[in-house]
């Protein structure tokens, strides 16, 4: 692999990198192999450990556990979404008593720790955690998704909305029909990338006492007993780890099939969001 | 509200704590983010290649599973912490680096061919282009999505608060349990102090945006 940032390796150079990457590797392994040392002794690794894997009951629970996960995650983004194309428009709304009120919510939402949110709807409301749950995610997500969409929006060209309102659309229809479609294939990446934030923050549903997968895990290692934990642990985490993974090369995915499309073939799409945690949204100029 | 008004030491010692947690991690984040960004772009493929799975790993891994590692696992497989913040910042700046990593990288890719080239033609050596030239560029153009990755470390921090963490969330549930008749008044009261945190953050992301980063 060459790089701008150096030349392309010489024989010595070569043989330095070769020798650097085998202690490297040999570091890794190293570390890894006392981990896993530290872990035998522990008596991590014995049979007895790893047999509840072929029980039925467990996998059951963990079924359950990842049901829960992915059914609030879904029920969530599919409320957010529809919520956040609302709110978008409504924050670029031309009347200054709707925007600003907007802007106002939007920060707030934003600014807020979802889990603190769940934790409102859990005691002030006094819902299922199930509902406390999905509350929170869609509260968060909605505006996150609202932020998004308003990026879009703004980012098309201005020729756009002159062209719509210049053939007799109102100004709602030109949002609907010119804006938003558009606004929504172009930052259709970031929105994916969002959507793996929302399905990670389904785990804090952990600390509202909803019966997610991590939960699940808990109330195993309580039941069979502590020396159970690692393993139900483990496996646990790398299904949920997949499980994002697997979403997270579908953003990647759609991203490049966007930029090789040119998504609504206009202009090229603003870049693409570093931080799916907060995306960077421009104000405007 | 008068509820509010009693517990104002509470939610200061919460706020406190949940700054220092914040600022420990995000200094360990972005030293640990910066070096792992650098072993991104390295001459060595092996340092690539950890370098990619953990980024890979950590940005898919929910923070409460890292939270649960660090302060329920761990403990139990014989590594033991005096306090509980140490397991905090510990599952904190891994996480946060891994997105750190991310941006810094996405920085470095931003800066010109041309400034790479000329460092290398006047005899630079990798470590020295990356260090002098390429990395004081990319961490300008890259301030705004950093700042708003302390923002995310901020409102994560409150994961603590479920992990035996006494932080401005875990105070926040103390308090709602032992004022179970105004529940509503002491989470708005948590929620503010959040705000208090997180909306300069945010408005200083904007300014420094419009201000000193460079846009490419």
């Amino acid at each position: 692999m060459t790089s701008v940032l150096y030349d392309v390796p010489g024989p010595k150079a070569r043989r330095v990198s070769l020798i650097g990457s085998v202690v490297g590797t040999v570091l890794i392994l190293g570390l890894l192999a006392w981990i896993v040392m530290t872990l035998a002794q522990q008596g991590i690794f014995e049979d007895r450990r790893w047999a509840i894997f072929t029980r039925g009951d467990v996998w059951m629970l963990l079924g359950n556990g990842i049901g829960a996960t992915l059914s609030a995650a879904a029920l969530a983004a599919m409320i957010a979404f529809p919520l956040g194309l609302m709110l978008s428009l409504l924050r670029i709304s031309l009347v200054d008593w709707i925007r600003i009120p907007t802007r106002v919510v939007l920060e707030f939402l934003r600014g807020m720790p979802v889990v603190l949110m769940m934790l409102f709807v859990l005691l002030v409301f006094g819902t299922s955690s199930f509902v406390a749950v999905v509350a929170g995610l869609v509260l968060y997500n909605a505006a996150i998704f609202a932020e998004i969409i308003r990026a879009g929006i703004q980012s098309l060209p201005k020729g756009q909305r002159e062209a719509g309102l210049t053939i007799g659309l109102t100004s709602f229809q030109s949002r609907m029909l010119i804006e938003l479609p558009q606004a929504v294939r172009r930052m259709m990446p970031s929105l994916v990338a969002q959507l793996v934030v929302l399905l990670k923050d389904t785990s804090l549903g952990y600390i509202v006492a909803y019966g997610e997968l991590l939960r699940a895990v808990q109330v195993m290692a309580d039941f069979l007993g502590n020396a159970f934990l690692f393993p139900i642990f483990f496996v646990a985490a790398a299904i949920y780890i997949a499980i994002n993974i697997c979403v997270s090369r579908l953003a990647v995915w759609i991203e490049r099939r966007g930029s090789t499309k040119a998504a609504g073939g206009v202009a090229k799409a603003p870049t693409a969001v570093v931080a799916p945690e907060l995306p960077e949204v421009r104000e405007p100029k | 509200m008068e509820v509010i008004i009693e517990n104002l030491p509470l939610y200061w010692e919460g706020l406190l704590r949940t700054l220092f947690l914040s600022v420990v991690s995000g200094i360990i984040a972005l030293i640990l983010g910066t070096l792992l960004a650098a072993a991104r772009v390295s001459p060595v493929a092996a340092l690539r290649g950890f370098s990619t799975l953990y980024v890979e790993i950590l940005r898919n891994t929910p923070l409460t599973i890292a939270f649960f590692f660090a302060a329920v696992v761990l403990p139990r497989l014989g590594v033991t912490f005096q306090q509980f913040e140490v397991a905090a910042i510990i599952a904190l700046s891994a996480y946060t680096a891994a997105f750190i990593a991310e941006a810094v990288r996405s920085g470095v890719n931003s800066v010109p061919l041309g400034q790479a080239e000329a460092a290398r033609s006047i005899g630079m050596n990798f470590g020295q282009v990356l260090s002098l030239i390429i990395l004081p560029q990319a961490l300008r153009t890259v301030i705004p999505p950093l700042i708003n990755i302390l923002i995310a470390l901020v409102k994560n921090s409150s994961v603590a608060g479920a992990f035996f963490v006494l932080e401005l969330f875990g105070y926040g549930r103390q308090m709602a349990n032992a004022n179970g008749d105004q529940v509503m008044a002491v989470l708005l009261g948590v929620a503010f102090f959040y705000l208090l945190l997180t909306i300069p953050l945010g408005i200083l992301a904007s300014t420094v945006e419009r201000k000193v980063a460079i846009a490419r």
